[in-house]
């Protein structure tokens, strides 16, 4: 960027970024209008705001632009526009979830609009800037950006569970969640400090650097490696990690479906994004230990005892639950226990394109099977129970479908798209040499199986119970269509020229760069470590 | 282009069937597996590699380039023989359920098709990764069509049938991964590509990643075939399926496991298959045994015929594990014919099902004065399946027993590891087949007329009697191709000869050298050992752990 200032060149790659929020001002006075047209079309142009930025995201990033201050450049390329992918399929199955008692009473005439009892513009505000904290987190170089975007992902979902249903179970999740998150976040913070105690820097690209100057003299020092502990165990609350998983089922059972898709998407690809992020400044090479490939030693155990209690758990735990909320609940902690077979293995191995191809196949099918909890109510509460589903083939026939391609998905079953998610974390954990992580995972995936296939047997198998005859659509077409249009996607994207376009942006995104910035000597050793990084 | 139209014009079958009124769908089913089956004698009879061992039938488009999978298929003469039993039982299947599916029929046929396709991908793919998606993907429809159209248990049956398989096929994943990953670390570039892998893995792996390699693919393989102790999803899958779901199952889903172990297993980890193929060969030894044992207590007439599939499937790995082509040629004989006999038998039963809706030994016999048509069929069938000389079954049981027994370590051209014992005691096997099928045979078909007493149901309005032209349809012609195997069983042996050649081109080298290494062990006994249990050797001089004992004593 010779030739521009520092700012533009910055504000040039945050343009979706920026984007969203013009949307998420212009939103949150829309629903402020007297006008129901007004009102109504927020989605619309929260959708359209979406799209835009989705669409712009490869124009920012074309040509031979980048953002050279950056740890991993290209990251926002791929995340952009996945988050804003996704991002309109949440936004579509949220359609006419706030204030619909509300519109319905002024619509009979009931009650005269009111200004301050409405939520509407406030709830897909804060969902866009919940988005843009992920987006954020993609484009952070420093410790403080990457704190700040993550409690941007995560601070608005805590008002949004406690919108989205206006009953007590919505703000006893919402309490649950906010104090949780505050002590994670803590945590979090804690181990930030004690990263910038032992680095003397917050700059991710110099943090890099003088982790590698302390492993080549002896070692990372241990207010490092605690501090970096801390930050694993601080992200793993927003990734619904064990140790930090426990609030998962409540939380996701409290808040209306279209808010626990979210919530399941959202900041678990915030905190993922930031683990790979911090990770990298200790590097996957061996800066700890020379012999040894990988994370330093002990954030390697760390991580691979909470990656292998985490899918553990988390499929034990779906085993045991009868709501089908709480199974999707607990599958996406086992979700989580996957990703991080991606974390531990690392770029070197295709480990972070593991992560993010994972993270889209997972969002799609989640936020899939999630679409179809939230397309359908019985006499205006939503469905929950694994009971309700029975038989929904009968009335709901292609919610029935949607349900077991995403609960077919979900299991890795090939060809769907979730299979391919599995096989890059398969691949790129038995490349970098943990073989009995890749056993453990795919034992863990033949245990989830079982309530998979409950999940894609009951809508599809049985007739149905008279509790479920009583089952309708939402009073919108849109969630249904969403559902659709993913389990369409769960098909399609693994065709051939699909998954290559997908593979192309994605290996381009998980490049994690080591510029020459300046003769100051910041990156004198750059060459050194590239060549320790690409050991073969 | 060629080979893609194999799973092609099932698909879009299943889709006409998805699009059109159902009272279609079977036509519409019929019409597109007919087609798939004149499509494939049509490559068949054009097939350039009967009897060589190239591969034939070869296309590729690129899938997911950075770890070089590709959608690939080519085929070998033994494939191309089990792609037209595929293609062969589908047209059957699919006529076969014309009058017993009258619920759910397009959903039905749409499964049916799809299934057909996946089956043909297992045995036509080149690629790892699209091998492994065809054979996870025949679960869905297998599951679907269990748990939907079976019987009262369907869904425990549908749902272990799933678990077992599912559970098994990922651990193999995870070893055909590895298997990738190492070839990757050496060639620096990642591929999939079945032959590559093949020569790679038989060449380039230690016996002890062999050996972890083996015990991988064998919990993927084993459970669909299945070996005994991981056989239990199978009789009750196969009892619960409708009546087509279950000859799948016998004809084709069971032959997935031995091919895996064919393709895979044989050439690519010799040096493990030689150290474990005495124990894998006592497991189907036990299996053949103790399944037929459980045969012959069997009141269920369906659950006895699943349960001889676990028996005679026992006898299709031991004939593999014999190492030597007689052995192997009786194996891969032997998928064809169990296909065809015992894929007819279970034809047989669902249609006295149709008529009496049950299966139950006790409640009829001397079916073959009310129904001689029917009675007649399953007279030849079952002494198909027991290995009747002149018909299929017995050629390819006697060359698995032959293989068995020849695979002795001083066998000049094909040494192996197994030997007469081992042939003796399966042979007993065959023994008690005879046994359950004829007293099967003689409690149904002969006796005293006794028809179960047809409850609130009755007959099927459209069936009659005894066979319908439809029924006889469907049997004739897999009675004739097993007149025919029985004659003839050398038109198969000598198209597959050399495909099993390449398939166990490294054996002879391999046990011998396994057997030398043997022998240097039982000549030369651990020299230790022998220090010790010779009294000459206590002369004051402790062996070396006494001594580190001795010193932490006086130290203390």
């Amino acid at each position: 960027m010779v030739g521009e200032s520092p700012m533009i060149a910055k504000l040039w790659f945050l343009l979706p970024e920026i984007i969203l929020f013009v949307a998420a001002v212009t939103v949150s006075v829309m629903g402020l209008s007297p006008n129901r047209r007004l009102r109504d079309a927020v989605p619309v142009v929260v959708c359209l705001a979406l799209g835009v930025a989705m669409v712009a995201t490869p124009v920012i990033y074309g040509g031979e632009r980048v953002d050279e201050t950056l740890l991993m450049p290209w990251l926002g390329l791929y995340v952009k526009m996945l988050v804003c992918g996704v991002g309109i399929f949440l936004t579509l199955l949220s359609i006419k979830l706030i204030d619909r008692r509300m519109e319905e009473a002024i619509t009979m005439g009931q009650t005269k609009f009111d200004p301050l009892r409405v939520n509407r513009g406030e709830f897909f505000a804060f969902m866009l800037l919940s988005l843009i904290g992920i987006m954020l987190c993609s484009t952070a170089n420093d410790l403080i950006w990457l704190f700040l975007a993550l409690e941007l992902t995560s601070l608005p979902t805590y008002i949004m569970v406690a919108m989205s249903r206006m009953r007590r179970m919505g703000q006893e999740a919402a309490m649950k969640y906010f104090f949780l998150g505050a002590m994670s976040t803590a945590v979090l913070l804690y181990g930030f400090a004690l990263l910038y105690g032992s680095a003397g820097t917050i700059i991710l690209t110099e943090m890099v650097d003088v982790f590698a100057a302390q492993a080549a003299d002896g070692g990372i020092n241990t207010l490092g490696l605690v501090g970096m502990i801390l930050v694993v165990l601080g992200l793993a609350f927003k990734l619904a990690a064990a140790p930090m998983h426990f609030y998962a089922a409540d939380v996701y059972e409290g808040a209306a479906s279209p808010v626990t898709a979210f919530l399941a998407f959202a900041p678990k690809a915030a905190g993922v994004l930031s683990l790979i992020l911090v990770l990298a400044t200790m590097g996957w090479s061996g800066h700890y230990d020379y012999d040894q490939p990988g994370l330093p030693q002990p954030v390697l155990i760390v991580l691979w005892m909470v990656a292998v209690l985490t899918m553990t758990l988390g499929n034990i735990g779906a085993l045991l639950q009868r709501s089908a909320k709480r199974v999707l609940a607990y599958s996406s902690i086992a979700h989580s226990g996957y990703l991080l077979i991606g974390v531990i293995a690392g770029p070197e191995f295709f480990g972070v394109q593991a992560v993010l191809f994972y993270l889209l196949a997972y969002g799609v099918m989640n936020t899939a099977a999630f679409g179809v909890l939230a397309a359908l109510e019985r006499r205006g509460t939503e469905i929950e129970s694994m009971d309700d589903l029975v038989g929904l083939r009968h009335r709901h026939p292609a919610m029935a479908v949607v349900m077991a391609v995403a609960a077919l998905s979900l299991i890795g079953l090939p060809p769907l798209l979730g299979f391919w998610g599995k096989l890059y974390l398969f691949i790129a954990g038995i490349e970098a040499g943990h073989v009995p992580l890749i056993i453990i995972a795919a034992i863990n995936s033949a245990i989830s199986a079982w309530y998979y296939l409950k999940l894609a047997g009951l809508p599809t198998l049985f007739d149905p119970t008279p509790q479920t005859e009583t089952i309708e659509n939402r009073p919108t077409i849109w969630p249904r269509v969403s559902a659709v249009a993913l389990a369409v996607l769960i098909v399609v994207l693994p065709l051939p020229y699909l998954i290559g376009q997908i593979e192309s942006l994605i290996a381009r995104s998980a490049e994690i760069e080591v510029v020459e910035r300046d003769a100051s000597g910041h990156h004198g050793d750059a060459a050194a470590r590239d060549k320790l990084a690409r050991r073969d | 282009m060629a080979p893609l139209s194999l799973m092609l014009i099932p698909l879009l079958g299943a889709v006409a069937v998805v699009l059109s009124p159902a009272r279609l769908a079977h036509w519409i089913a019929l019409a597109a597996t007919t087609v798939t089956f004149i499509v494939s004698v049509i490559l068949a009879a054009a097939f350039g590699e009967w009897g060589g061992d190239g591969f034939g039938l070869v296309w590729q488009v690129a899938w997911l380039e950075q770890f070089g999978v590709s959608l690939s298929f080519g085929a070998d003469s033994v494939s191309m023989l089990l792609v037209l039993l595929t293609t062969l039982t589908m047209p059957l299947c699919v006529w076969g359920s014309f009058t017993a599916i009258t619920d759910r029929v397009k959903e039905y046929y749409a499964w049916l098709l799809v299934l057909a396709a996946a089956m043909a991908g297992v045995f036509l793919a080149r690629d790892l990764i699209f091998f492994y998606i065809c054979f996870e993907f025949t679960l869905i429809p297998m599951f679907f069509l269990i748990a939907i159209y079976g019987g009262a248990n369907r869904d425990r049956a549908s749902t272990k049938f799933f678990l077992y398989t599912f559970a098994g096929s990922v651990i193999a994943l995870a070893g055909l991964i590895y298997i990738a990953f190492r070839h990757a670390g050496l060639a620096g570039e990642w591929t999939f590509d079945i032959g590559m892998l093949t020569a790679f893995a038989a060449s380039e792996l230690s016996a002890g990643e062999q050996s972890w390699l083996l015990l991988a693919l064998m919990i993927g393989f084993a459970v669909k075939v299945p070996l005994f102790p991981v056989h239990t999803w199978l009789p009750l899958a196969h009892t619960e399926a409708p009546t087509a779901g279950s000859v799948i199952l016998a004809a084709i889903l069971l032959k997935l496991g031995t091919y895996g172990l064919y393709r895979f297993v044989l050439p690519m980890l010799p040096e493990a298959v030689v150290a474990y193929a005495p124990f894998i060969a006592v497991l189907a030894i036990i299996g053949i045994l103790y399944a037929a044992l459980i045969c012959w207590v069997q009141s269920d007439i369906k659950k006895l015929i699943a349960y001889s599939s676990v028996s005679h499937l026992g006898f299709c790995v031991l004939g593999l594990f014999a190492l030597n082509p007689l052995g192997v040629q009786g194996s891969v004989l032997y998928m064809i014919n169990h296909g065809l006999s015992t894929g007819a038998l279970f034809f047989c039963i669902g249609m006295i099902y149709e008529r009496f809706h049950t299966r139950d030994m006790d409640r009829m016999s001397g079916l073959a004065k009310t129904m001689p048509v029917w009675a007649f069929f399953m007279v030849f069938f079952t002494l198909s399946s027991v290995g009747l000389p002149g018909l299929n079954g017995f050629v390819s049981e006697f060359l698995c027993l032959v293989g068995a027994f020849t695979a002795t370590a001083d066998n000049i051209s094909y040494p192996g590891v197994l030997g007469p014992w081992y042939a003796a005691f399966a042979g007993l096997g065959m023994i008690i087949a005879a046994m359950y099928l004829l007293i099967m045979l003689g409690k149904v078909v002969f006796g005293p007329v006794r028809e179960p007493s047809v409850d609130h149901e009755g007959h099927h309005a459209s069936l009659p009697k005894d066979l319908s032209a439809r029924e006889i349809g469907i049997l004739v012609p897999l009675a004739i191709l097993c007149l025919y195997l029985g004659f003839q069983p050398k038109v198969l042996t000598d198209a597959m000869d050399g495909s099993i050649k390449t398939a166990l081109s490294a054996y002879p080298a391999v046990v011998e050298e396994h057997h030398r290494q043997e022998l240097a062990e039982d000549n030369a006994p651990d020299a230790e050992m022998m220090t010790w249990m010779t009294p000459a050797r206590f002369d004051g001089t402790l062996p070396d752990f006494a001594l580190d004992l001795g010193d932490a004593a006086d130290g203390r």
